[in-house]
């Protein structure tokens, strides 16, 4: 699988509500030196300045797939404009596509999934969101575009942290991690991020779901249970490491853990029934699955209604067959979800 | 409703392939049309090469971009380009700038009518330009798909999300709209005007009976269309997408529907082009895994002209008098074949 996947273009997704320096972030990917040719998709074509040889401009057209699922929609102009960007194959390395700040980032995602041209050519690398630190904390709470970017990222990346104080930024990263904590994080000034930390991260291919555990966990070097289910709504606490830690009232990450290994029979049904119900509310999935009597790792992700997954590799001697699954979504009904993922455990 | 259940097994083959004439182009490869005498392959960028009936190949550098669809109606090409220009080859490899998208938008799609009309289109707005040099737009609802001439040139359909509008550029008066859900992509009309087909961004065609806008769905395909021909002087319309020819019956004045499709030519190999003998009720058929065939409508039997184990084939055209077939991978390993 990584030998076909590395032929395809990488492409990565930079998001980010109005004003929060998308363009800036854009802009020092191109200049830096790094002997890469991009092909970058924009937005407002031709109103902002980016220095780049090869750019195209979309127009956020977003269809829904005559295939019954309600909340399959796909960016029109990424399938066309991914096709014409072919002609000029060699020409580029990866594309980056620039979303407009009020755009969702799933039909973007989706269509990745569900268009075969798109796939054969193309693979999502990541969705990197930039946030401003000052503002982002305001917008959370009066546009739900904003709280969907931050959700969905793999990457986000926290901007114009010199414009707030110690504790506001610490208090806007909490909000970040009471939605998505699984996105890795960067601090920033003027979006100086390394160019690593947002290029070919690897956040959709399934070899690479590598360990799921909160970010800010590795981070921090805390190895204490951060799950959110004996969380008061709409209150937050203080751990005693000092990270405040919030609810969002509407979006949150659900994590489910066991090591009993799971009924396949169960589970698959369980998930695909899940997704089919739930899935307009579930942004993003992912899971790392032992499997009673398989000796294979099993691996998933998804976008809303959409799942992919498949056998990883064997599980290594001492690796503890763990099954882990996470949920980002908006209002998720954690308590069915929970009991749901329970009868799928081997007893 | 119409739909297909694939089945079927390959006849015995006739093979001409030592008959080929292979030509090597040195370029990736979109479409191949003909002007004059000669075959002209569309490179995927910048250049077309222009190949005579003795295999002698003459490239010409036509736009300096990407090379997003090109068209002909035997005596000029016309090529839409993403350095935001279109221009028109003639037989003699002059080229000619035909319009120049101020911002360098992408030209994603041109159509030609032999009478001298040429249409383009720039994200949501069709341009026409009418022989004596008059230009016409239309904006419509979201980014054009595709474009078409009907037979007599004065109309233009213009494919687009949740349906097709149909635009007389040189009458007053609101366009014609075709309502159906979905992404609408490459547009066609029947020979015989009576009929509108679109391929769709999903794996299907969708159809409009224009005397009265009736629809006409057809499915069953495992992969999006992307090469439609008409055949058998307008009475069938033959389809990539499959597994083997999907060929629509469009005798009779409800067309396709309540009626199945002919499955000719299966193999173990989608079918990638599609091009129908002018004259005969022959057609050729080039599939994903490079091979060629041809095939005669009525019962099916097949000649091999170009073995399997290349990548797809995308070009794929007869002449005008249906002495040549002309068929490249996209690679740029192309062929003629004298029939």
């Amino acid at each position: 699988m990584s030998d076909v996947t590395s032929q395809k273009v990488p492409v990565t997704v930079l998001t980010g509500y109005l004003g929060a320096g998308k363009t800036t972030l854009l802009n020092r990917i191109l200049s830096e030196d790094h002997g890469k040719k991009y092909a970058v998709i924009v937005n407002e074509f031709g109103e902002i300045g980016i220095d780049n040889d090869l750019i195209v401009g979309a127009d956020e057209e977003v269809f829904e797939m005559n295939n019954g699922c309600i909340c399959c929609t796909v960016r029109g102009d990424l399938v066309r404009i991914i096709d014409g960007l072919m002609r000029r194959k060699g020409k580029f390395d990866a594309i980056i596509v620039e979303t407009t700040g009020l755009a969702d980032p799933a039909p973007v995602a989706q269509t990745f999934f569900v268009d075969e041209d798109v796939q054969k050519n193309a693979r999502l690398d990541a969705v990197v969101t930039v946030a401003d630190a000052k503002w982002l904390a305001d917008r959370l709470k009066d546009a739900p575009e904003a709280k969907n970017q931050i959700a969905f990222a793999d990457v986000i990346v926290l901007n114009k942290t010199d414009l707030v104080s110690k504790p506001e930024l610490a208090e806007v990263e909490a909000r970040i991690r009471g939605i998505n904590p699984y996105a890795q994080l960067h601090r920033t000034e003027r979006c100086q991020v390394a160019i690593a930390d947002v290029l070919e991260r690897g956040a959709f291919d399934l070899d690479r779901i590598l360990e799921i555990e909160p970010d800010f966990l590795e981070v921090d070097d805390h190895d204490h249970d951060h799950h959110h289910h004996d969380h008061d709504h709409g209150h937050h606490h203080h751990h005693d490491h000092g990270l405040k830690h919030y609810h969002d009232e509407d979006m949150q990450s659900l994590s489910l853990r066991t090591d009993k290994p799971l009924d396949p029979t169960k589970f698959m049904p369980w998930l695909q029934q899940l997704v089919q119900t739930e899935g307009p509310k579930i942004l993003r999935s992912k899971g790392i699955l032992a499997f009673q009597d398989d000796e294979d790792r099993y691996v998933f992700q998804g976008v809303h209604m959409m799942l992919e997954g498949d056998h990883q590799r064997k599980w290594k001697e001492g690796e503890p067959r763990e099954s882990r699954v996470v949920f980002i979504g908006r209002e998720l009904p954690e308590a069915a979800i929970r009991e749901g993922f329970e009868r799928c455990i081997v007893t | 409703m119409s739909s297909f259940e694939p089945g079927g097994e390959a006849a015995s083959i006739v093979s001409v392939t030592d008959r080929v004439k292979p030509v090597a182009l040195g370029m990736a490869v979109s479409a191949v049309h003909y002007l004059g005498d000669r075959a002209v392959f569309v490179g995927t960028e910048e250049s077309v090469a222009f190949v005579d009936l003795e295999g002698a190949i003459s490239k010409v550098e036509a736009v300096g971009g990407g090379i997003l669809s090109a068209v002909s109606d035997g005596a000029r090409m016309v090529i839409g380009s993403d350095d935001g220009k279109v221009v028109a080859v003639d037989g003699k490899g002059e080229v000619a700038v035909l319009a120049t998208d101020p911002k360098r938008r992408w030209i994603d799609n041109v159509a030609v009518h032999g009478e001298g009309s040429v249409a383009w289109s720039v994200g949501k707005t069709a341009f026409v330009r009418s022989p004596k040099g008059e230009e016409k737009s239309l904006e419509v609802p979201s980014t054009v798909g595709g474009l078409a001439f009907a037979p007599k040139g004065l109309r233009l359909a213009i494919a687009h999300y949740n349906g097709a509008t149909l635009w007389f550029p040189n009458m007053a008066g609101t366009p014609e709209f075709l309502a159906w859900a979905g992404s609408h992509l490459a547009v066609s009309f029947s020979p015989d005007n009576k009929f509108l087909v679109t391929a769709m961004h999903e794996p299907a065609l969708h159809g409009w009976r224009l005397a009265d806008g009736k629809h006409m769905r057809m499915t069953g395909y495992p992969s999006r269309v992307k090469s439609m021909a008409w055949g058998g002087g307008g009475k069938f319309l033959a389809t990539s997408g499959a597994d083997m020819v999907i060929m629509w019956p469009f005798v009779g004045k409800d067309g396709p529907m309540g009626k199945e499709p002919a499955m000719l030519a299966p193999l173990q190999a989608k079918v990638t082009a599609v091009a129908c003998h002018p004259k005969q009720d022959i057609l050729a058929a080039g599939y994903e895994d490079g091979t060629v065939l041809m095939v005669r409508m009525h019962d099916g039997a097949e000649i091999l002209v170009r073995r399997n184990g290349t990548p797809p084939i995308v070009a794929l055209a007869w002449n005008a008098n249906g002495t040549w077939l002309a068929f490249s991978d996209e690679n740029g390993a192309a062929g003629l074949l004298k029939v």
